[in-house]
């Protein structure tokens, strides 16, 4: 992959084996483009949460490069990774600290000297401001994640990784969380988040990266993606049930539903001749009285499922 | 250098002592005062002086070592260990600042009350013996380098240590029996000549020695070797944790 000078991160033939033996990421390369919002979709294992430790300097990379800025994570550590903030994936507060304090002890962490009203801004605009002095542990797990977030912001980042931030919220939550994603876009910040909720890809996502056994499968624009890999479905509801599908329809690759009311007719919508027109003259002849009509988009999520099982 | 970094890991450090205060520093003055009432005063005053010191003065460098290195080790393991164990780590990992830093913020202030406890610790003697400070400077130089090497093994444990019996296993096998073999509350030359040779191979021998010295002008060994010997232990240390932190082991993997 060229990296042009929109590309922030940059990840070249990047692989890691852990002492165990286990083979976490295999020659990945990929470039993210700065101010875009990158959802990398995996199940569990699939080597997510790996690659962006190592993005990170948490976890060593057994071999390939990684550039942020054009910075190398291991040469200009200091200058990478001052330019990233991590929201993990797990719940990782100590107990006995303040909110005020945790945020401003991750800022001063990272090199920043204090700046009381920028820590204070972030906490009203993650709703914490009321529990600024409230210790850790008396938070809600909701909460915490929204601290989580503050810490990781409280340097004032570039680039943002969100390793699957919205595992365990409810759904208000969540959406205030994929708000608070586009603010942070629209601020300039990069953002890089992992995900089991395809929806949530869906949602927030410019492009999207799977990634599964260590090996990223594919990264394309969200909308692309679905353009290149999405079905649609058109659904004819029968007044009366069918045991089988009518020979003269056996030709359009119909499926019958199992109580023999539906019929489902999968096309792709992006043909020219999608052969609706086609297949709706051959119901009317054949005389089927239909009750109603209805089409579906192919979701991301079905994309996904069938990516990762021909993969697999 | 990432002066923001040091301050804020040191801070945080020395807050959770504050917030501790009676774990901290009362607990560990309370058993030395305990050390006193019982071998300084009531079994110290049926023993003959030693080397020319009375016996409860002879113990207080002991002593105040005893308390240091348990001490030092104590705050510094725990106090990398613990965001270990709760995945807090992963914050100061993906951090801009060199293993040196880290260093300076978490032993610095592991140091840091370990040396205000050796302190504490030797006020109290004074209400229970008679004291006097032959090397005022020097006592201060052994007491800073103690902690400062202590408090530094103390966080390689805490690094290498995976669970909490493991973070114990050193500081209560090794250390406790090394301490109190190495010449807290007796002369090396009261052992026979047998044991005075095995008791040479005692790392801790040297320190309390030196820093028997710095009070009392008497020692076992010369100065100029448990100096030595101090400053050696503080460099194999330090190049045990640069080792740690180049390769990531048991942080990084």
């Amino acid at each position: 992959m060229s990296q042009s000078s929109q590309t922030i991160v940059s990840i070249s033939d990047l692989s890691k084996t852990y002492a165990n033996g286990y083979q976490a990421l295999k020659h990945v390369s990929l470039d993210i483009q700065r101010g875009e919002i990158l959802a990398l979709l995996g199940p569990n294992g699939a080597g997510k949460t790996t690659l962006i430790s190592i993005i990170c300097g948490i976890v060593n990379a057994s071999s390939g490069t990684v550039t942020v800025g054009g910075h190398d994570i291991v040469s200009a550590y200091r200058i990478t990774r001052g330019m990233i903030g991590l929201v993990p994936q797990e719940l990782t507060l100590g107990a006995f600290d303040t909110v005020w304090n945790t945020l401003s002890f991750s800022r001063g962490l990272f090199g920043k000297k204090p700046n009381p009203a920028y820590i204070e801004a972030l906490l009203k605009d993650l709703s914490l401001w009321d529990k600024k002095n409230s210790v850790l542990m008396a938070l809600s797990g909701g909460m915490k994640r929204r601290v989580l977030i503050g810490k990781a912001l409280s340097h004032e980042p570039t680039v943002l990784f969100l390793d699957e931030p919205t595992a365990g919220v409810d759904v208000e939550l969540r959406k205030d969380m994929w708000a608070l994603v586009r603010r942070l876009r629209e601020s300039g910040v990069t953002i890089i988040l992992t995900t089991h909720y395809i929806e949530e890809a869906e949602a927030i996502a410019d492009r999207v990266g799977v990634i599964n056994h260590g090996e990223l499968l594919l990264v394309d624009d969200k909308l692309a993606l679905m353009h290149k890999l999405g079905k649609r479905q058109m659904i004819i509801e029968l007044e009366t049930p069918l045991s089988a599908v009518p020979a003269e329809l056996v030709a359009w690759g119909l499926e019958l539903s199992e109580d023999g009311k539906e019929l489902v007719y999968t096309y792709d919508p992006h043909k020219s001749n999608t052969g609706v027109n086609g297949l709706l003259q051959v119901i009317n002849t054949a005389g089927l009285p239909v009750k109603d009509l209805r089409t579906t988009q192919t979701s991301l999520e079905e994309i996904f499922v069938s990516l990762v099982n021909k993969r697999s | 250098m990432n002066t923001y970094a040091i301050r804020v890991i040191y801070k945080q450090e020395m807050m959770r002592a504050w917030e501790t205060l009676l774990q901290s520093f009362a607990s560990p003055v309370l058993s030395t005062s305990l050390y006193f009432v019982v071998f300084g005063s009531a079994i110290g005053s049926r023993i003959q002086h030693v080397e020319g010191v009375s016996y409860g003065s002879f113990i207080v460098p002991g002593l105040m070592m005893l308390a240091l290195l348990t001490q030092s080790i104590a705050n510094a393991s725990f106090g990398i260990f613990f965001p270990k164990f709760t995945g807090a780590i992963y914050e100061v990992m993906s951090a801009p600042i060199s293993f040196l830093e880290i260093i300076l913020g978490y032993v610095g202030a592991a140091a840091t009350k370990s040396f205000i406890i050796g302190l504490i610790i030797l006020i109290t003697a004074s209400f229970f013996v008679p004291l006097h400070i032959a090397h005022p400077v020097w006592m201060v130089a052994f007491l800073v380098l103690t902690c400062i090497s202590f408090s530094l093994f103390g966080f390689i444990i805490g690094l290498w240590a995976d669970d909490f019996e493991k973070l114990q296993l050193i500081p209560l096998l090794v250390i406790t029996p090394l301490v109190f073999l190495g010449g807290s509350f007796y002369s090396v030359s009261m052992l026979p000549p047998a044991w005075q040779t095995v008791t040479l191979f005692n790392p801790v021998v040297y320190l309390i020695s030196g820093f028997r010295w710095s009070f009392f002008e008497v020692s076992d060994v010369s100065v100029a070797v448990s100096l030595s010997v101090v400053l050696v232990f503080l460099a194999a240390c330090l190049l045990t944790v640069w080792w740690m932190f180049k390769t990531g082991y048991r942080l990084r993997q």
